[in-house]
């Protein structure tokens, strides 16, 4: 039950980006750009998905444990560290390069345009030389 | 009232989607997190990692089927620009642990500093990184 769970979640997900815009790099600029015709709809799309989130995250907080899983498995790491501060920085400039983040340039594999799946190689590379690093060579 | 109506609903559709995630299987929807999973050896245990990139597949090949006129984008991107950004993003959100959705859609609702942190630095260097650009390549 939890990989169907999961399913329809990656579809509700990919059908929220779609129409929201932030499947259109240049939507995603134009936010970036702030210094110039700045497009709002980022700003929308992440208060929608937020606030809706803060509302039900709560709501399932008071819960032992998930319908179809043993235990919830949150995020252990509570300190803000070096790590966190540069491969942010990183992340946003090349969110800024091309104005494609990871959900979005994966949803748009189904255009079959030959960047936008350069894009998600290149990221798949960027992956692997973080795990060649500092996981070592057991990929 | 268009200019905004549609990235709010896309907004919480995105927020349906994680918090069905987490009421449901106890994870975060965090999708550099999820996809780069995808790198490791395969487990039985993880296969709710494949489904829901497999739900973002589904949902934008629907997508494209209903509404093409959403991603007449696809063509008129530069792949110098993409196999950057790919990287970038790639590397960058494994070293700072997430991206838009762990950090910003799911991060920010948990009242994570770790994640308002990192959203912030991303958003950050990413309008500076677009400021940069205009000047580069024009947009």
């Amino acid at each position: 039950m939890g990989i169907v769970v999961s399913f329809v979640s990656g579809v509700i997900f990919a059908v929220g980006l779609v129409l929201s815009g932030m499947t259109n790099p240049h939507v995603v600029t134009g936010f970036l750009n702030i210094f110039g015709d700045w497009n709002a709809a980022l700003v929308f799309v992440m208060a929608g998905a937020v606030i809706t989130n803060l509302i039900t995250f709560n709501i399932i907080k008071r819960r032992s444990k998930p319908w179809f899983n043993h235990k919830f498995f949150l995020p252990t790491l509570k300190h803000v560290d070096k790590k966190l501060v540069l491969g942010s920085a990183i992340f946003g400039i090349g969110w800024g390069v091309l104005g494609v983040c990871p959900g979005p340039g994966i949803v748009n594999l189904v255009t079959g345009d030959a960047t936008l799946i350069l894009f998600v190689i290149a990221m798949i590379v960027g992956m692997l030389i973080f795990k060649f690093i500092f996981e070592g060579k057991k990929a | 009232m268009e200019n905004f109506i549609w990235p709010l609903i896309g907004g919480i559709l995105i927020g349906l989607s994680s918090t069905t995630m987490l009421a449901g299987i106890g994870r975060i929807t965090g999708i550099s997190g999820i996809f780069s999973g995808l790198l490791r050896a395969p487990k039985k245990e993880n296969l709710w990692q494949l489904t829901f990139i497999l739900g973002l597949l589904a949902g934008g090949v629907l997508m494209i089927l209903m509404r093409p006129e959403l991603f007449n984008y696809a063509g008129g991107l530069n792949k110098t620009q993409a196999i950057i950004a790919g990287l970038l993003v790639g590397f960058g959100t494994r070293l700072g642990s997430g991206c838009t959705s762990g950090h910003g859609v799911c991060g920010l609702p948990r009242l994570s500093e770790r994640s308002l942190v990192a959203t912030l630095v991303f958003i950050g260097f990413g309008v500076l990184t677009v400021f940069i650009r205009k000047m580069v390549w024009g947009l």
